[in-house]
């Protein structure tokens, strides 16, 4: 299993399985602080419309123009969202549903009615991505990942979600204390000009570019399940915010390196001769570490003031 | 075409599936409407998606068992009961542990969703299941339905419909001031229960029509449409209904002519065209009434701010304000006031005088608390009690009213 | 609702409040169509220890928020030692209800302490030896050295208050803006929290409390601020908190009697 034959078929996708994960997990982590959870789930189902479109602009199915699509589409789906619960005085989980399901609806639509037939384009492909795919031809053992040649015919996601997942550390890492101060107390840290608007939408949109760059290799199944389970699992686990970015990072590579095992080999030691949905078995992995945590972690409950 | 679709000439299979999406559209809007304002529109969403891996597990129990597995009642049943499943997980992962719903919501549903992916991919490697076609069930697909499926599928959708109707009054009861219904006897965690096994049956009954992903819409978008139209429970209930029976009889019938529109995406956007126009349009809560609703409060607020500094020799600070009194005719361009303006701001003194001694005074307690620095004493006092607080100021008779 | 507003909060009043720590001139805030706080001109001495007062829902601490823009304001301007607010974060010190926020927050109480030095700190500064040692003097003047390590859910409501006071501290403002610091606080923090007040005030720095018990206001402050969606009357204790002004901003909400008894005037 760690020969040739890994390298080539395996390195690559459990790779972008993996900074996938913790590029979503990462900023889950406030989003799960901040009680909006579920933004992660809206910006997943308006990815769909918004790839739709950007191929009826462009008319090839191209990985930039695509997520230029996704990526605005989801900061049109987060300001509809504030528009509605704004100005129509909605509450935040109605306003979410109304934008991503019309969004969603509206993306189906189109995809129906174009001929994309040619073009590798459909429902099925957004939700659960491609994982297994993203294979390394050129590699020929280990050695490759020192060979440029080889090097050049690494599958165009890898870098792409690398890329992302140092842009979203560097944010975390620049903007750690107002976004903590933000999310913990906003009326403190207005006063202190933390500036705690602009740090939400900021979170909203990395959250938006995550969820963008890793719904190009992996489908949105694996982003909504990233951008909560592991966050919530690791929640469970401490009480201190950075130990519990520690383990979300934990929790999301081991969802994604045992998800991915169990997808490609799990069947094979049933007796069953082919493989299943490797980014289905991400989210469930993900999901049976939650339920673990939430059965037994150390702080799985609220903690109340002791008596003393 | 598009007149025999709606007018049910299509033959009875498109005519049955219209008229059960009909009624589930109704249903679904009546139930969104209580789960809406019980706050907990999004936990459809975990419903809905939680229903796969029943849908998927029914399918290889059928098939285990000897059937071809695509028995429509045997799939329901599945969906139904992991959706149960889901709600169940949701609730104990709020109660037994420090996440919060939402959290608790998207974890059910990305979960389930992904094992639901799995068995779906499982089924696929399975001898029968390459023509399960169970991949119409996350998007619905009415097209080749058969008639034992546009039955249950009508069937469901009235029997939906009807136990809403049997339910409404607990509902609206529950929704409307959980508290007071508590304390008139009804048993709120009972109708709670009864909202969430209503919205799953919505839930159940509209997977094969509009698909799991969208089937959501029908319980969110129609009762926030409605929501701008009435602040009663039981007329947004009501016109929740209807935007619901609507968008589900146009969107079935749309898809009934042209198989190429998919019918759910239909519905979901005929109903959300009618929140747009809700959003924007409707009197009161709608966008557009409270743009200038609130223009004409602020202009309001300046210019009396203003009148009152203008009253009291004190300088005007804001362009905005002496832009206004100016264009009121209140002041003139150097910032002196008008003879109006003097007059105006005369006034204006003399009714904050008033006012502060309505405010001081317990007799007159439900006038002052009307008080919001802008309305005018007479509207809320007759001229006599005017006339006496005047004389209780004893400050100079006869300004003009 | 936020619409675009016409205030103009970055530009201070023409007159002259070089020294006056914290002016507020022709404030109107709004939720929806009723202004809760009208037209409203405050102004803070310096070194003065002073309480907005006035009945439930008069607007106290949306008056205190819309001055710190915590809150936007339909109309009115602020001004911070005769600066723009936007300039002046760095000598205010706000402490919100202790309501205000989620206390299940993943965090410790030294590390809420430490927000407060955010301005020094900045996005990338380590925190450093200096830091934890001012940290920990402010948790010692609240007397809360004990709990540092303390998860913060895991604190009473007076001890959460006193964590609020001491992240104020740490920020070493020359103004205090405190909303409601003794509700739902027990009798020994209420004590604490009114000793670090004084000697704040003993240092130079100017105090200001939105308040709720007209029974300790003659005792605790020297300066009285009374609202009730307009403002009522401000000035010194001795001559603002008078039974009239009482009547004027309770209305009939407080009985005579009851007046009588906490006014100065009877005293």
């Amino acid at each position: 299993m760690m020969g040739e034959e890994f390298v080539s078929l395996s390195l690559t996708p459990l790779l972008i399985g993996v900074f996938a994960a913790i590029a979503c997990a990462l900023p889950g982590n406030f989003l799960l602080l901040r009680r909006q959870a579920l933004i992660g789930d809206a910006i997943s189902h308006v990815v769909l419309p918004g790839i739709v479109v950007a191929f009826l602009v462009t008319g090839y199915v191209s990985a930039w123009p695509m997520m230029l699509g996704a990526a605005a589409a989801s900061l049109l789906a987060v300001g509809l969202i504030e528009l509605i619960k704004r100005l129509g005085r909605i509450e935040p989980g109605a306003a979410m549903g109304v934008t991503f399901t019309a969004m969603f609806a509206g993306g189906v639509l189109l995809l129906e009615q174009t001929d994309t037939s040619a073009v590798h384009l459909d429902v099925e492909h957004a939700l659960y991505g491609n994982l297994e795919s993203l294979i390394w031809l050129d590699a020929t053992g280990w050695r490759s990942v020192l060979d440029p040649q080889a090097l050049a015919g690494v599958p165009d996601e890898l870098p792409r979600i690398f890329l992302t997942l140092l842009a979203v550390i560097a944010f975390m890492r620049l903007f750690w204390r107002p976004l903590k101060i933000a999310t913990f107390d906003t009326g403190f840290a207005q006063s202190v000009g933390a500036r705690p608007t602009a740090m939400g939408l900021a979170l909203v949109v990395v959250a938006a570019v995550a969820a963008v760059a890793a719904f190009d290799a992996v489908g949105s199944i694996i982003v909504i399940a990233m951008f909560i389970c592991p966050p919530a699992a690791a929640r469970l686990m401490t009480n201190r915010l950075e130990r519990q970015i520690t383990w979300s990072v934990v929790f999301a590579t081991v969802s994604a390196v045992l998800g991915y095992v169990l997808a490609g080999y799990g069947p094979l030691w049933l007796g069953a001769d082919h493989a299943v949905s490797a980014a289905g078995m991400i989210a469930t992995v993900s999901g049976i570490i939650l339920a673990m945590a939430a059965l037994c972690a150390p702080q799985r409950m609220r903690s109340g003031a002791p008596a003393n | 075409m598009l007149t025999e679709a709606l007018t049910l000439q299509l033959g009875y299979n498109a005519t049955l599936v219209a008229l059960g999406a009909m009624f589930l559209g109704v249903a679904a809007g009546v139930t969104g409407t209580f789960l809406f304002l019980r706050k907990r529109a999004l936990v459809s969403d975990a419903i809905s998606h939680a229903t796969l891996p029943g849908v998927g597990l029914a399918f290889m129990i059928m098939v285990a068992f000897g059937g071809d597995g695509r028995n429509l009642l045997g799939l329901l049943l599945g969906s139904a009961l992991s959706a149960s499943f889901g709600l169940l997980c949701i609730g104990w992962l709020t109660r037994r542990t420090r996440l919060a719903e939402d959290a608790a919501i998207g974890a059910v549903l990305s979960v389930f969703f992904g094992f639901g992916i799995v068995l779906l991919t499982i089924i696929q490697t399975m001898r029968v299941g390459q023509q399960a076609g169970l991949e119409g069930f996350l998007l619905g697909s009415t097209a080749g339905m058969l008639w034992n499926d546009a039955v249950i599928i009508a069937v469901g959708g009235a029997l939906t419909l009807a136990v809403v109707i049997a339910l409404r009054r607990p509902m609206t009861l529950v929704a409307f001031d959980p508290e007071y219904a508590a304390a008139r006897g009804l048993n709120v965690a009972r109708v709670d229960l009864a909202i969430m096994g209503l919205a799953m049956a919505v839930t159940v009954v509209g997977l094969k029509i509009v698909g799991l992903i969208l089937i959501v819409a029908m319980l969110i978008i129609p009762p926030v449409a409605a929501r701008f139209w009435s602040e009663r429970t039981d007329h947004v209930a009501l016109i929740a209904g209807g935007i619901g029976g609507a968008s589900a009889y146009i969107g079935a019938g749309l898809s009934a002519v042209a198989p190429a529109l998919p019918t759910g995406p239909i519905i979901v956007l005929v109903s959300f065209a009618t929140f747009l126009i809700s959003l924007l349009l409707a009197p009161g809560r709608g966008v557009l009434a409270a743009v200038l609703r609130h223009r004409r409060f602020q202009r309001r607020v300046h210019i009396r701010q203003g009148l009152l500094a203008l009253a009291q020799g004190q300088p005007i600070y804001e362009r905005y304000t002496l832009r206004l009194l100016q264009r009121a005719g209140l002041v003139e361009a150097d910032g002196v006031a008008t003879e109006t303006g003097r007059a105006r701001a005369a006034k204006a003194l003399r009714d904050e005088a008033r006012w502060a001694l309505v405010r001081s005074d317990q007799a007159l307690e439900g006038a002052a608390a009307l008080y919001d620095g802008l309305r005018d004493l007479e509207t809320v006092l007759t001229m006599d009690q005017i006339t006496e607080i005047d004389r209780r100021i004893g400050a100079p008779q006869g300004v003009a009213l | 609702m936020n619409l675009k507003l016409a205030s103009d909060l970055g530009t201070p009043p023409t007159e002259d409040l070089s020294g006056v720590p914290l002016a507020v001139r022709g404030m109107t805030v709004s939720y929806g169509q009723k202004p809760a706080v009208f037209s409203v001109d405050m102004t803070i001495q310096n070194g003065s220890m002073s309480a907005i007062i006035g009945p439930n829902g008069a607007g106290k601490s949306t008056l205190l928020k819309a001055a710190l823009g915590v809150i936007k304001p339909l109309a009115g301007r602020v001004s911070v030692y005769g600066k723009p607010l936007k300039s002046q974060h760095h000598r205010i010190a706000y402490v919100p209800q202790r309501a205000s926020v989620d206390w299940d927050f993943p965090t410790r109480v030294i590390d809420v302490v430490l927000m407060g030095l955010y301005r020094e700190l900045g996005l990338l500064r380590r925190v450093r030896t200096s830091h934890m040692e001012t940290a920990m003097a402010c948790l010692d003047r609240v007397g809360m050295t004990d709990f540092a390590e303390r998860q913060i859910g895991q604190l009473s409501g007076g001890q959460q208050q006193r964590v609020f006071l001491a992240r104020a501290l740490a920020q070493g403002a020359d103004l205090y803006l405190l909303d409601e610091p003794f509700a739902g606080v027990d009798a020994a923090t209420e004590k604490a929290i009114i000793a670090v007040l004084k000697s704040l005030k003993d240092d130079g720095k100017t105090v200001v409390a939105v308040h709720h018990d007209l029974a300790t206001v003659s005792d605790y402050f020297d300066q009285v601020f009374l609202i009730n969606t307009r403002k009522v009357a401000e000035g010194p204790v001795a001559t603002t908190f008078t039974a009239e002004n009482l009547n004027a901003a309770y209305g009939g909400r407080l009985a005579t009697a009851q007046i009588d008894r906490l006014a100065v005037s009877a005293l």
